[in-house]
């Protein structure tokens, strides 16, 4: 028995030394690639983070892919300056450690600049580093108000707060409802956001919020109370400030007791119309607003919808457009100041910092797109409602 | 001379300390990579948490799946303090009674948690365990708490209920927790806590009072019938552990500035995380939980490169760590191999 346990202790410690010294292997590999790169052609990195693995996986997925593209496209048109861009993305599987391993993971890689963490609460925690280094950061989809808490940071989506309030004005201004129920999960930072946010605004509007009733992610399946709720209360509305897997529960158990308000969706509803045994028609009237629709027929969107699919053999989502836009952002951005790649992370974020309050970009989420120094997009919401089984835009 | 048991405890320091010194020499001397580097913390605090598992399930003998929850409790309970207190104290001190309050407020739930729990025995302890750590995680989520110049305001409901002036900052937000912590913690101080968690596991199991908690592990009525106050023990060993796992989570959530309660770090799938580094270090085996917590929290890391392959390769090695640790024939077959060889550095037998 001692000397199993010698020889576990042993090896234990074996064990520890080397994976210690596979941890400066790696370091040294990195630095070694590095400086090849520094020294032969210059090249831009920027890196990826979001949730490649777990139950967010297709969010992290959807941006990663999505600036994959967007690079692969800019390399084939000549690059960034005519530098060429390298790309790399890490999973942080929805979890904020591992969302600064994967950032520390990058910068080891030589990472100038940096899209994402894909989800809020992995990009407030990956900016309180890249706020250290200095770098550049710009999240598609990190959503929650205190992701651009730093100069440093920037976003393409809106921030939860704000899609709160263009929701209570969009439905007090084109007279939807007189009585609003909503629907939200408590559990979860974006809807909360929202949610909060739309009832302060409903202050003073031309509704009353009459029922407000949360789930959690660990009851998410039956919704017939909160929908019981709404309807007793006489609500002609139901806003819903929750993602699309759910809202596809509630209209179907909507349908099956015979409510039938009129639902409101923010952006997080995009995606209903492709839910699995999903009766469609059930969305028939469901009014959301989306910075991004998959069906939108100006040349950019078809083209990018095309690519996508192609690659990757499915419909992209507002977080691939997003993400698709941030990276030509940055483009727009680099080349408004003649950075080049040999210059130092901090003095790039610098100059981008400056491009992007004077820059005006055009994309997917957004023909105009412009950014006030604290980071916050200014861009207009848009309105679509499902008709026919297709976005209509209102 | 000192005695075996004292020899052994300082073979663990000496363990700690050298791993210590070697990355700070290699931090120091550039050989270390930024994703190492934010590595350590996290693998003290892991480290930290294996080992007051360990003295719950390995001395005590109580299989807890919540301990999480007691790390819950103090990052909360620390980060709360720290927001607050963030632009009046200087780091140090408050860093300190951060500490001193995470340990407290988990110390005072591990207590009160006890009183019913330890009752219990076996499987249905580990149950109610489950059940607290996930309770822990729930109630936190609805939490909402914010200060402003009238004081702190308090409500279950949502922010709006709070009732804040304009300028009032709302601390624990529900489900989006606490975000903007100070970023306190370091290499440093997790190797302190490190060293001072062992100090204190090792030294409460070579007291009078650790023979006593192992005797209750090891026969409870025979440990009864010779006077030991069961009970009494029981608690102690187990206020201990959860205060340990409170100081954890004070490292946690000064690491990270983000402290939402989530499944994914304080949930019972966390919990039992801890669980595996505990079994696979070896029941009863403290330093063996601090090498496992290290190995196991740095492998995923470090198999980064195989992208989605390393939960695959990760759980093959869960598997093939377990076997060769574990399985009779394999430490039959060691015997034989490895047998004649000496090596320094003989521990207790778990």
């Amino acid at each position: 028995m001692k000397k199993m346990n010698k020889f576990i202790s042993v090896l234990s410690a074996a064990v520890l030394a080397a994976s210690m010294l596979a941890g400066c292997g790696e370091t040294a590999a990195d630095s070694a690639s590095g400086q090849s790169g520094a020294s032969g052609d210059k090249v831009f990195k920027i890196g990826a983070i979001g949730p490649l693995t777990g139950g967010a996986a297709a969010y992290g997925i959807a941006v990663c892919n999505a600036a994959e593209l967007a690079v692969e496209e800019i390399n084939e048109k000549g690059g960034i300056n005519g530098y060429k861009v390298e790309y790399r993305k890490e999973d942080d599987e929805l979890n904020s450690e591992k969302s600064v391993n994967a950032y520390n993971t990058l910068k080891d890689w030589g990472m100038q600049l940096l899209v994402g963490s894909t989800t809020s609460a992995c990009s407030i925690a990956v900016s309180e580093y890249t706020k250290q280094d200095n770098m550049f950061q710009i999240t598609p989809s990190g959503s929650a108000e205190d992701c651009v808490l730093y100069d440093n940071v920037f976003r393409v989506c809106f921030s939860d707060p704000n899609q709160g309030i263009a929701s209570a004005q969009y439905i007090s201004d084109q007279g939807l409802a007189t009585k609003v129920g909503i629907i939200y999960d408590s559990s979860d930072v974006y809807s909360n956001g929202i949610y909060q946010k739309f009832v302060q605004e409903s202050a003073g509007k031309s509704f009353e919020v009459v029922s407000a009733e949360a789930f959690t992610s660990d009851n998410n399946t039956d919704f017939s109370v909160q929908l019981q709720k709404a309807k007793d209360a006489g609500a002609d509305l139901v806003f819903l400030p929750i993602y699309y897997k759910e809202a596809a529960l509630i209209l179907t158990q909507a349908n099956t007791m015979g409510y039938a308000p009129t639902f409101f969706g923010v952006d997080g509803m995009d995606g209903i119309l492709t839910v699995d045994n999903f009766d469609t028609s059930l969305a028939e009237g469901l009014m959301l607003l989306t910075p991004f629709a998959a069906d939108a027929t100006d040349d950019l969107t078809v083209n990018f919808v095309k690519k996508y699919q192609e690659k990757y053999g499915e419909i992209p989502n507002q977080f691939a457009a997003d993400a698709y836009d941030a990276v030509y952002i940055l483009k727009q951005a680099i080349e408004a100041k003649g950075v080049t790649p040999d210059m130092s992370v901090s003095d790039i974020c610098e100059q981008v910092k400056t491009a992007m309050t004077e820059i005006e970009a055009s994309g997917l989420t957004s023909a105009k797109m412009t950014w006030a120094a604290n980071g916050e997009p200014n861009k207009e919401p848009k309105a679509v409602v499902i008709q026919n089984g297709a976005y209509v835009s209102r | 001379m000192l005695n075996k048991k004292s020899k052994d405890n300082l073979i663990t320091y000496a363990i700690v300390i050298a791993a210590y010194a070697l990355f700070q020499i290699l931090a120091l001397t550039g050989n270390l990579s930024s994703h190492m580097k934010g590595l350590l913390v996290p693998m003290t605090y892991y480290a930290v948490i294996a080992v007051a598992l360990n003295l719950c399930v390995g001395i005590l003998g109580e299989l807890s799946i919540g301990h999480c929850g007691f790390m819950c409790i103090g990052a909360f309970t620390s980060a709360f303090f720290s927001k607050v207190t963030a632009g009046v104290l200087p780091t140090a001190p408050r860093f300190f009674l951060a500490f001193i309050i995470g340990i407290g407020f988990a110390a005072l739930f591990g207590f009160l948690i006890g009183i019913p729990v330890l009752r219990l025995k076996g499987d249905y302890l580990a149950i109610v365990t489950l059940a607290f750590g996930e309770i822990i995680k729930n109630v936190i989520n609805a939490f909402y708490i914010g200060v402003d110049k009238s004081g702190l305001h308090f409500s279950m409901k949502n922010s709006m209920e709070l009732g804040m002036e304009p300028d009032g900052n709302i601390i624990v937000n529900g489900a989006m927790g606490i975000t903007g912590t100070p970023h306190d913690a370091n290499f440093t101080v997790g190797i302190v806590v490190l060293l001072i968690s062992l100090f204190v596991v090792q030294n409460l199991v070579n007291s009078r009072d650790g023979r006593a908690i192992m005797a209750i592990r090891d026969n409870y009525i025979a440990a009864e019938s010779t006077g030991i106050n069961v009970t009494g023990y029981k608690m102690m060993a187990f206020t201990i552990s959860a205060a340990i796992a409170g100081a954890a989570g004070v490292l946690f959530s000064h690491n990270i500035t983000t402290l939402t309660a989530s499944s994914q770090y304080f949930g019972y799938n966390a919990s039992i995380m801890i669980l595996v580094y505990v079994v696979l270090g070896g029941i009863g085996n403290i330093r063996g939980s601090v090498i496992a917590a290290c190995i196991l929290y740095l492998l995923p890391e470090l198999l980064r490169g195989l992208n989605a392959y390393r939960m695959l390769i990760y759980s093959i090695i869960l598997i093939v760590m377990m076997i060769v640790n574990w399985s009779p024939k394999v430490i039959e077959w060691r015997k034989k191999t490895f047998g004649k060889v000496k090596l320094p550095g003989r521990k207790e037998a778990a």
